[in-house]
């Protein structure tokens, strides 16, 4: 019985443990950085001293014991860069079944050992929001990661912190997909905005049903039938309810404003808009009803629907008071977005400032995590890289990426193999030519081959 | 009465040039030649160093005098001071002008039926009113070798200026035929062949290449013997490259493939040029013992193998040129071929240097045409493509303010440019009166 006792006990501690199961924590004393710190201007020959994963003090002569010390003299310390759409550690992208997935749940499909994380690490890239494709009207639930490679336990890499976030799209996607694969609704931009309305309907019924049974519970001598559980509409009541992050895939200023139009007439304001190459047409809409878009910096032309785009979106949307962001939506672009905001001064001539919001403070408020993360501030949490040169130069290259104070890329420690996991299947290594670039419509290609040959090269 | 009507008649018809140039507002600016003189500026020559306070006199296309203290009474005097002048940047493989719409196959002109199609002329295909090009040149890229690609002997590329309305006022003086190597690597992530079949299609693409260069020689032996020929257009294209009129743009990139590339370019004795690369860090000794010159790019890609550095393909350019390859850089892309410079930034960022980066899109691509005399530096004599910018082109924040392709003075401006003039305030805002 004694034994038991014990035995019992001792379950109880390792369960407690495993609840309490948490990620690593580091801390680290950067000295003598310029720091830019995004919300706060920059700081010359500035010390910012890590405890336990946040951000304790930013000031001169700071001194800690028993920590890791470096000198980042001569370098500049920004905040970790945040993607705001990425597919990145993904198993799998596209849910193409139907013009509704809101039940699909992107957690259940992040790949820890995807050697995308450590370059995505390598380019300064600390937290990314690994999204459902763009073949569904309203698809999955997405999964905002921090790349903490190394761990081989997916739920290693969820951000908990972060809300809720769904990823919708319009337009050319979802109508070839559905209507032009399928045969169903939606095959033009009136079936894709039918479509999203229709669910949000259903969505209040099913709401309606269960606040009616709930009511009748209460009454006394009722026995009622409870509605029957649906995930997907359940997923859509919270989105109604504000409880989820709308991210939509989206390309031309008219989908983007019926969509506007359709969030205010169902009292959405949580919605951000991603793409967006013609976000530009309808920024003073952006500005006013929306968490804002989250766009290329130059990628146009490569389907018709992103035809009449200009490289200066993200300076039009900025200067227009829309929260903008810079993603890359592809494993290679994500290795180098502080290098994809510095077009915007090229192409619109934003100040540092503007432009370095695009990839840090900005992205996590579209995410619902600027409280955390985004700027270099104390109490936050000490996602950090330090780059040779101001991250905004072409010359720039990141040194050190931490997440959460402990580092999981140094350029003087970085071995020619950084693989978790090598393929047993794979006698020979194989060699890819590229990456296909965008990748919102994987798992879907063969609705974009012909002839045996991709017609495709920017699919996204 | 009738006099009256007659004059207003004649008011009415006097003022119509005025009515009709009225349905217009704003004027349209065009490319224009003529003498210009660029004034006060550092003049990055590129092959012999950097002149400060210098100009550059141009007239009817060329560029006539480069150096301090020069005057001119009748040149248009554009004021560089506190800007640099480069010569006009050359992308070593492109699509530009070859494709509008990349998904849309109506628009796609660089890819025809039929592995052994040597004799597609890209040069035909090219559209000079490509929306794309406007919005290329503006970031000082003159110059691109339009690539077809498909097949194994998919066509014929050539060398264009981007200024001008019909191809041959583009053609900037250089042709090549390009070969697809057979290759043992995957065509992207979504490759899903096995091993197997993957070794099976670049062996039997090695058979029918050789099969075809067998026959080509054939063809090239009976045409020198004066031989009465059937027409037969992919031969008499090769037989071009027998005959040493054109070189061979060998398309090639996993290391083992180049390798083999080498041997089969050594054994066949013919002019070729090496694209792609980008494994050719792995075996940059050999390429340089070859002495074939590379175009390789994009840097801005991920490196062909998980097991690499995350870098490889940013280092790839910088590795070969310390290797003594003569390196030409490219962006393989179409519609932002601008991004050229930005591939040359972060080759000289990761071992390259800013100098030969700047070369390899430059100078160097211009000895590997074969148009050295022409283009590539500014010099004296040569041809008027240039462009002043605010700082290093490279720099992703350098504005370009001035372009000169052959010599004339190109507008700042494409659809890019207008659709932020017109949206950057829009009229009607929000509200509507």
């Amino acid at each position: 019985m004694k034994n038991l006792k014990i035995i019992i006990s001792g379950f109880l501690v390792l369960g407690t443990m495993l609840a309490n199961a948490q990620t690593p924590k580091g801390s680290v004393l950067i000295k003598n950085a310029t720091v830019l710190t995004v919300t706060q201007g920059d700081l010359e020959a500035t010390d910012v001293l890590v405890e336990n994963g946040i951000i304790k003090k930013i000031g001169k002569n700071l001194n800690a014991n028993n920590i890791e010390v470096i000198d980042a003299s001569g370098k500049y310390l920004m905040p970790g860069i945040i993607d705001a759409h990425s597919h990145v550690a993904l198993d799998a992208v596209n849910e193409a079944t139907a013009p509704i997935t809101a039940e699909v749940r992107m957690a259940d499909v992040v790949n820890p050992y995807d050697i995308g994380l450590y370059r995505a690490l390598a380019g300064g890239v600390t937290i990314s929001h690994a999204m459902h494709g763009s073949a569904n009207a309203i698809g999955g639930q997405n999964i905002t990661l921090k790349h903490r490679y190394g761990t081989f336990s997916p739920e290693d890499l969820y951000m908990k912190e972060a809300p809720r976030t769904i990823k919708f799209a319009l337009g050319e996607n979802p109508t070839r997909v559905h209507g032009r694969g399928n045969g169903i609704q939606p095959r033009t931009r009136m079936g894709v905005d039918a479509v999203i309305r229709n669910g949000f309907n259903e969505a209040l019924q099913y709401k309606k049903a269960w606040s009616n049974y709930e009511n009748a519970l209460n009454q006394r001598g009722s026995n009622p039938v409870p509605p029957k559980y649906d995930s997907r509409l359940e997923t859509l009541v919270d989105i109604l309810d504000g409880n989820i992050i709308i991210h939509c895939h989206s390309y031309r200023a008219d989908e983007i404003y019926a969509l506007i139009n359709t969030c205010r007439e169902f009292g959405i304001s949580n919605i951000v808009f991603s793409h967006v190459n013609e976000g530009f047409k309808v920024a003073p809409e952006l500005a006013e009803y929306t968490m804002g878009a989250s766009v290329f910096a130059d990628w146009w032309a490569y389907k018709f629907e992103v035809y009449y785009s200009t490289a200066y979106n993200a300076a039009i949307l900025m200067e227009n008071g829309v929260i903008t962001s810079i993603n890359s939506d592809s494993g290679e672009l994500i290795r180098h977005l502080y290098h994809e905001a510095g077009k915007a001064q090229r192409y619109g001539e934003l100040d540092d400032q503007q432009t370095l919001a695009l990839i840090t403070i900005n992205p996590a408020k579209q995410l619902g995590i600027a409280d955390k993360v985004g700027s270099i501030e104390e109490g936050k949490q000490a996602d950090l890289v330090i780059f040779n040169e101001h991250p905004l130069s072409v010359y720039a290259i990141p040194q050190m990426t931490f997440v959460d104070g402990v580092k999981y890329f140094d350029i003087n420690d970085d071995p020619d193999d950084m693989r978790l996991k090598v393929s047993a299947s794979e006698a020979l290594e194989p060699i890819y030519l590229k990456e296909h670039e965008h990748r919102c419509m994987h798992g879907v290609d063969f609705f974009f081959t012909n002839f045996g040959r991709n017609l495709f090269n920017h699919t996204h | 009465m009738k006099k009256m009507k007659k004059l207003i008649y004649t008011c009415l018809l006097a003022f119509l040039p005025l009515l009709a140039s009225a349905q217009f507002d704003g004027e349209f600016i065009k490319p224009r030649t003529g003498k210009f003189l660029l004034q006060n500026a550092t003049v990055v020559t590129v092959t012999k160093g950097n002149i400060e306070n210098a100009s550059v006199l141009i007239d009817a296309g060329k560029i006539i005098a480069v150096g301090q203290n020069i005057a001119d009474t009748d040149a248009e005097v554009i004021d560089c001071s506190g800007h640099f002048i480069y010569p006009g940047m050359f992308d070593g493989g492109s699509r530009l002008g070859l494709v509008e719409v990349n998904s849309l196959a109506e628009t796609q002109d660089y890819a025809e039926i039929g592995q052994v199609t040597p004799n597609m002329q890209a040069l035909v295909a090219i559209n000079p009113n490509s929306v794309a090009i406007p919005v290329t040149r503006v970031s000082g890229v003159t110059t691109t070798l339009a690539l077809p690609s498909g097949g194994i002997f998919p066509g014929t590329a050539a060398l264009i200026n981007l200024n001008g309305y019909t191809p041959d006022q583009m053609y900037a003086g250089f042709k090549g035929v390009v070969l697809n190597f057979p290759s043992s690597a995957r065509r992207s992530t979504w490759d899903r062949r096995s091993d197997e079949d993957i070794k099976k299609e670049a062996d039997q693409a090695q058979k029918t290449l050789n099969e075809i260069w067998g026959r080509a020689e054939t063809y090239y032996q009976l045409q020198q013997a004066n031989a009465e020929l059937q027409y037969y257009p992919e031969m008499e294209q090769l037989a071009k490259v027998l005959a040493g009129e054109l070189p061979l743009l060998v398309e090639v990139n996993a290391a083992t493939d180049i390798l083999s590339a080498i041997d089969w370019i050594q054994s066949k004795n013919v002019k070729a040029i090496l694209t792609g690369v980008a494994e050719g860090w792995r075996v940059a000794d050999k390429i340089a013992e070859a002495e074939l010159p590379v175009i390789t790019g994009p840097m801005l890609s991920i490196p062909t193998r998980q097991s690499d550095r995350y870098d490889a393909s940013y280092t790839n350019p910088g590795k070969m040129a310390k290797a003594g390859v003569k390196v030409v850089i490219r962006s393989n892309d179409a519609e932002n071929t601008r991004n050229l410079p930005f591939n040359a930034g972060f080759a000289a960022a990761y071992g390259m240097g800013k100098e030969e980066a700047l070369k390899a899109i430059t100078i160097n691509a211009a000895e590997v045409f074969g148009i050295a005399d022409e283009m590539g530096s500014i010099e004296q004599g040569k041809k008027a493509t240039l462009f002043v910018a605010t700082g290093d082109p490279f720099e992703t924040k350098t504005q370009i303010r001035h372009v000169f392709i052959d010599g004339y003075r190109v507008p700042m401006s494409n659809r890019h440019i207008k659709l932020y003039q017109e949206f950057l305030e829009r009229s009607p805002g929000l509200e509507k009166n």
